[in-house]
């Protein structure tokens, strides 16, 4: 009976690890680490992190996202039904969505004229990206009145010195 | 026995510097209305400010100095020097209030690298950049890459005979029209065609690649400006890598190489002199240097084998090599790829390059095209003389838009300035060393700061020392100027303190 047990909670364990290899990611890479060990990493397959930032370039059934971890931005080449996971991406007005990426990792991709880029397999979205509203800042909008202020002052001190 | 200056020199000096600080503050405008227009309202007002503060600086220069005595060469000299340092401070002040520069002096670093026209950047975070602040990082190369006082002679110095004093110390010393001012109308009428033909064939190639509309052209702006003024600045982080694009490459590889022209052979071709193009030295030179700085590039990186086939090879290392060579910076690799990725073979090549630089009169930096034709051909001159029996008379001549004889003068001219930019680039390389870089690495990236480059083998960082920061500072405004207004403004300084 004992034995039975022991048995049964040791599949568990290997169901749940084989589960995590399998659907989970693994632990990302920063794009520093990928750009200074390119050759260590070139051709596997890694987990990589970061915000999607500028334009969602679809080219066909293809579409290219750049993904900034905060150190670097990488190009990651993906499905275009990958890339409609996107909602948002990072500029002036929106932080862009946070998405971790699985993919094959190329030092100088011979498909795309030797850009160091990856071919995501898989994208998880980790947070929404969202548009970001801009308040008025006092302090500048002060700063440029007595700016202003002086400005005026010497334009007409300048024309009476002239009269 | 040095003379002190006199007050009326300092006058003189004051009076021009303002009116050309005054032609930078109105250039200012030009991002306030586009932030209003875009609803970056904060933005806008980092500009007004920079804007009133530049404005009040010019219009109190110019009125406590006012004079209608005309410039001497030697003051000419130091308006030029000057402005360019007013230019970076004054220009500065935007970008800085903005937050995405950690201080006032990366900022400034920024600033002379886009007036210079250089390309090296300490942005911080640039992918969240608002546009506005984004335009005015490539106006700036825009308005530097055509000469600072280009602008103030443009509209604001209307026929003053001084003016060509100012334009030769901006190292223009070649007149296309026989006004001065004209040349300058010229020069702008020049660069505005190929903006709108630039902007409208970089948009297209954007939309078609996938971006929206508006993006692809406010990108297409900003790099053809950055591209044709030999800047190397770009809207994203990943500068060219950005766009994952062979066409985007190709149109760019073309709009350096029309920035890296002689405005004088411009001026020819327009007039329908299409000739010119395979006459002049200027153009062969270039060609010449081109195919053989690539020639080690191409061995260098077959060596290393990075690049599996022939059109990644060329796509990565002919793309760097003409960015280089021209003086733009733009790059579809990463900075530390330079050293992972590249050997010595490759970087030597690119450093030769990026020495080498484009055709006078042209936006360019670095020793250029001229000056390496005419030491070459006083080179040759010279061993004929050996060769030849001691009554030979030789003759030697060369074609740049007419046939010129070499004489001794323009022979010593040109090595002369080449000497002073080997010295630069050596004098960087020895302070990069200094601080703990490497032999080849320091040299890289001092050349590419001397030579107004903006490739970046990955020292330029937030993190170098501030002493170093000064010192590519100094180097991109004295390569810039091409040494002479720069020289004149230390011994006028010398003077102020020593003369009598």
């Amino acid at each position: 009976m004992m034995v039975k047990k022991v048995h049964g909670s040791w599949f568990i364990v290997c169901g749940f690890i084989f589960l995590l290899a399998t659907n989970c990611y693994a632990q990302p890479v920063s794009s520093t680490e990928l750009i200074s060990s390119a050759k260590a990493y070139d051709g596997k397959t890694v987990a990589y992190a970061g915000e999607v930032i500028g334009d969602v370039m679809v080219r066909g059934e293809y579409a290219w996202a750049n993904i900034n971890d905060g150190q670097n931005a990488i190009g990651v080449w993906m499905g275009k039904a990958l890339a409609a996971n996107i909602s948002y991406s990072g500029s002036y007005k929106s932080k862009g969505d946070l998405v971790e990426i699985v993919g094959v990792f190329h030092r100088a991709c011979p498909e795309h004229g030797g850009d160091l880029d990856i071919h995501a397999q898989g994208i998880r979205k980790m947070s929404n990206g969202k548009q970001v509203t801009e308040k008025l800042n006092l302090s500048k909008r002060n700063m440029s009145l007595v700016l202003l202020g002086v400005l005026c002052l010497v334009l007409i001190l300048r024309q009476l010195k002239q009269a | 026995m040095i003379l002190k200056p006199s007050p009326q020199d300092l006058k003189n000096i004051g009076y021009y510097l303002g009116k050309i600080i005054l032609g930078l503050g109105l250039m200012m405008f030009i991002p306030v209305i586009f932030g209003i227009a875009l609803g970056e309202i904060n933005p806008a007002l980092d500009f007004l400010i920079g804007l009133e503060i530049t404005l009040i600086f010019g219009l109190v220069l110019s009125k406590l100095c006012f004079t209608e005595e005309d410039l001497s060469w030697m003051q000419g000299m130091i308006v030029v020097s000057l402005s360019w340092l007013a230019a970076t401070l004054l220009g500065a002040i935007p970008l800085y209030l903005s937050g995405h520069w950690s201080s006032y002096l990366d900022t400034c670093f920024d600033a002379m690298s886009g007036f210079a026209t250089t390309g090296l950047t300490l942005v911080q975070d640039l992918d969240h950049l608002s546009l506005t602040h984004n335009l005015w990082r490539h106006l700036i190369m825009f308005i530097g890459g055509q000469g600072i006082v280009i602008v103030a002679l443009s509209f604001f110095v209307k026929g003053a005979s001084g003016a060509f004093k100012m334009y030769v110390g901006e190292a223009r010393d070649e007149r296309i029209l026989p006004n001065v001012v004209h040349t300058s109308r010229f020069i702008w009428l020049v660069s505005i065609t190929y903006l709108i033909l630039g902007t409208l064939a970089l948009g297209t190639i954007g939309v078609f690649e996938g971006m929206k509309p508006l993006n692809a052209f406010f990108h297409g702006a900003c790099v053809f400006m950055a591209a044709f003024d030999t800047g190397g600045f770009a809207p994203q982080s990943q500068n060219i890598l950005y766009y994952h694009s062979l066409p985007f490459e190709a149109v760019t590889i073309v709009i350096m190489l029309l920035g890296a022209i002689n405005f004088k052979l411009h001026y020819h071709i327009w007039m329908g002199n299409r000739k010119e193009i395979l006459k002049n030295i200027e153009t062969r030179a270039l060609f010449v240097a081109i195919m053989a700085t690539f020639l080690v590039v191409a061995l260098g990186l077959n060596q290393k084998g990075v690049y599996a086939g022939a059109i990644a090879l060329f796509r990565k290392g002919f793309y760097q090599l003409v960015s280089g060579h021209t003086g733009t910076g733009f790059m579809t690799i990463y900075a530390q790829q330079f050293i992972s990725d590249w050997n010595h073979l490759a970087l030597v090549g690119v450093i030769i390059a990026m020495g080498l630089g484009g055709a006078v009169c042209s936006t360019t930096g670095a020793i250029k095209m001229l000056r390496i034709g005419t030491v070459f051909k006083a080179l040759l001159e010279d061993i004929k003389r050996i060769i030849l029996p001691d009554k030979a008379i030789v003759v030697k001549k060369m074609h740049h838009i007419k046939d010129i004889f070499l004489e001794d003068k323009q022979a010593r001219a040109a090595l002369l300035i080449t000497l002073a930019y080997l010295c630069l680039y050596g004098l960087g390389a020895l302070i990069g060393m200094w601080f703990g870089y490497p032999f080849l690495e320091s040299l890289f990236e001092s050349t590419s700061a001397a030579g107004n480059v903006g490739l970046s083998c990955g020292i330029t960082a937030v993190t170098m020392p501030a002493a170093l920061k000064l010192t590519y500072i100094f180097q991109m405004w004295a390569g810039r100027l091409e040494f002479m207004s720069v020289f004149t403004l230390i011994g006028f300084l010398v003077s102020v303190f020593r003369g009598r």
